[in-house]
């Protein structure tokens, strides 16, 4: 009796670190395998892009994770970036409101439309899945509505593309100006890591994926907690919004369908169960970081692109698969 | 154990992928295309083009853009990735110009040209644009109309959006034709359907309910065109004459079935064609003129098989 319990924690933290370690090797691997196939891929600017591609859906992918882990799903992190960064154009270029109420103004448009899918889930008992769903047509249609089908440029706010282009690692270190927006996505990376692993949130954020009603049953408000980590991932995309609208300069309201996707083929690469109550932050950065590497390199290697996204699909099934037999090895 | 086999895998997989890489490095000229989409027909006749070209003046040419003409930051990606390549020369269609102003800027620094293809680039970094002249073709679309027509009734126009420089330069050469040459000829509604064929097709039978004594519709892309068709067709309504844009294989047949009248072409494959051959003399630092019309032309079931229409159509 004294010694099961014991040995399952540690049996856990094991595994957990062996699959970001496996993660981590596949990275690496493919880093070197680029870098051998062609002089073109290990160069400063073309890493640069590489992480510029990640920073999207790097932060994507972390609002992902905290609702994945609590055995849910957002479908609508997509649109709900594309629908902050329309509401930036509407507040910094239609209203000409000074910079900081943008940024602002659409993390807590973020933080609102988060908080709905979550008294949808939480308290009218619609299942993930659909509610999400449901807000992504939702959030897709008021983006179109709200900036007339046309992008809104932010032309009259000269700091804004600084939020996501400008670099202030470069300022210190010239020879590697890493671009805002990838700071934003490692510097929010950290943040969020700290929240899930030491604080009450990110410990009822495992709780409510591993068995909820046995936390229910312990007497926490586990409708309030729920509702608090889709506001916390809503927060999220307005941040992910900012970065793109800044680094296109434009909030384009059509975009953002089929970005969630790529979001949860991140987070599931780096082996957080869709199944809920296991999953890390440092092991979806690594998955976002792969996929970005491995889209990167394909097309430096100027492989067809239909085959990129073949590619890509096997990659997501190997690394799910991998996983699998890890963990089946570890319960064995 | 496990390990041990992943690493077995991926070391064959490496081997297997090297090989491959290694076979295509070749020091020609390279000239990769960052297209606007990459699934559509259209683009895929865009590919050929620019493969054909690639072949004939032997030149390695690849060819790449987003799965939907929304996604501007994917397309910002294999932009970056191209030019991380140091190719000799660039091909490009602007989803949004604004957004790619800074890669081609660094594109500029590099002495890369670029040459920008489909829709110009709002930007004077261009050597030159490869463009069909839009305005040009739906005028000639009209002209056709009002002959089909007998130069008097109403018309409509279904377009794929009111947007994006294609839409707007369609519509208005349609309808700038109209009013300045034929003052008998009403059009009286023009709808947008983003393109899509089932949204295209409820707008046309919702025009075929509001204007029983229609004689004419305009479906000014391939996926308006057919939306169009589809309407008639489940209508089961006589007497529409209908025009389209581009070809596809469903558009062809419809012109085959004598459901729609005729169609204008662009040459996407002229495009593509014309893209590669524009960059390889970029590459040579000779001069350009400012744009190169890759071509339009009228086809319909009396010529579409006439070698010169049937090469520039697309399925």
């Amino acid at each position: 009796m004294t010694t099961l319990p014991a040995a399952a924690p540690a049996r856990k933290a094991t595994s957990g670190a062996q699959q970001k370690l496996l993660a981590f090797a596949s990275l690496i691997v493919l880093l070197i395998f680029f870098s051998v196939a062609s002089p073109n891929f290990l160069q400063t600017s073309n890493i640069l892009a590489i992480l510029q591609a990640t920073s999207v859906n790097g932060v994507l992918a972390i609002a992902a994770t905290l609702v994945i882990i609590t055995g849910g799903i957002d479908l609508s992190v997509g649109t709900l970036m594309t629908f902050c960064a329309v509401m930036a154009g509407v507040i910094l270029t239609n209203a000409g409101m000074p910079l900081p109420l943008g940024v602002i103004g659409a993390i807590a448009i973020g933080v609102i439309c988060g908080t709905i899918s979550g008294v949808l889930i939480a308290k009218m008992k619609i299942p993930p899945f659909i509610a999400t769903l449901g807000m992504m047509l939702i959030l897709k249609g008021l983006s179109l509505v709200i900036s007339g089908t046309k992008p809104i440029y932010f032309n009259d706010t000269p700091g804004f593309s600084e939020i996501s282009t400008g670099s202030l690692i470069g300022q210190v270190f010239p020879s590697v100006p890493v671009p805002n927006g990838v700071l934003i996505l490692f510097v929010l990376a950290l943040v969020i890591g700290y929240v899930l692993n030491r604080t009450v949130l990110g410990r009822y954020c495992f709780a409510l994926g591993s068995n909820e009603e046995a936390v229910r049953l312990s007497g926490v408000n586990t409708d309030a907690w729920k509702i608090a980590i889709y506001a916390l991932a809503g927060g999220i995309c307005g941040i992910a919004g900012l970065i793109i609208a800044s680094r296109l300069n434009s909030a384009q309201p059509a975009l953002g369908l089929g970005y969630e996707l790529d979001a949860i083929a991140a987070v599931v690469i780096g082996g957080t169960s869709l199944a809920g109550g296991r999953g890390s932050i440092l092991g979806t950065m690594i998955g976002a970081l792969i996929m970005a590497v491995l889209l990167n390199g394909l097309r430096i290697m100027s492989v067809a692109q239909e085959w990129q996204t073949v590619v890509t699909g096997g990659i997501i099934i190997a690394a799910v698969y991998a996983d699998m037999l890890r963990r089946r090895r570890a319960a064995s | 154990m496990f390990t041990r086999r992943s690493l077995l895998a991926a070391a064959s997989a490496t081997a297997l992928l090297l090989s491959a890489s290694l076979a295509s490095a070749q020091d020609k000229i390279y000239i990769p295309l960052v297209s606007k989409g990459f699934q559509h027909q259209f683009w895929q006749a865009v590919k050929a083009g620019a493969d054909q070209a690639a072949a004939e003046f032997g030149v390695e040419v690849t060819f790449e853009g987003p799965d939907t003409e929304a996604q501007v930051d994917k397309q910002m990606d294999m932009l970056a990735a191209a030019l991380a390549k140091k190719p000799a020369a660039l091909g490009f269609a602007a989803l949004d110009s604004q957004a790619a102003t800074p890669l081609l800027r660094q594109a500029q620094e590099a002495g890369i040209p670029v040459i920008a293809f489909d829709s110009g680039v709002d930007s004077d970094i261009p050597a030159t644009t490869v463009t069909t002249n839009n305005i040009a073709a739906a005028g000639m679309a009209a002209d056709k109309m009002a002959e089909l027509i007998g130069g008097a009734g109403k018309v409509a126009l279904v377009v794929h959006d009111q947007t994006s420089r294609t839409g707007i330069d369609r519509r208005d050469g349609f309808v700038n034709r109209v009013k300045e040459a034929y003052p008998n000829i009403e059009i009286v509604d023009i709808q947008y359907g983003a393109g899509d064929q089932l949204q295209s097709t409820e707008i046309t039978k919702a025009i075929l309910t509001a204007h029983p004594d229609i004689k004419g519709i305009f479906g000014a892309n391939e996926g308006s065109a057919l939306g169009v068709i589809n309407a008639i067709r489940e209508t089961n309504t006589q007497g529409v004459t209908v025009i389209g844009y581009d070809s596809g294989a469903a558009q062809k047949q419809a012109i085959r079935d004598g459901l729609m009248a005729g169609a204008i072409t662009q040459s996407p494959v002229g495009m593509g064609y014309e893209t590669v051959k524009a960059a390889i003399a970029a590459t040579k630092g000779e001069a350009l003129p400012k744009t190169i019309d890759s071509g339009f032309a009228w086809y319909d079931a009396s010529n579409m098989d006439a070698p010169e229409i049937a090469a520039v159509l697309y399925d």
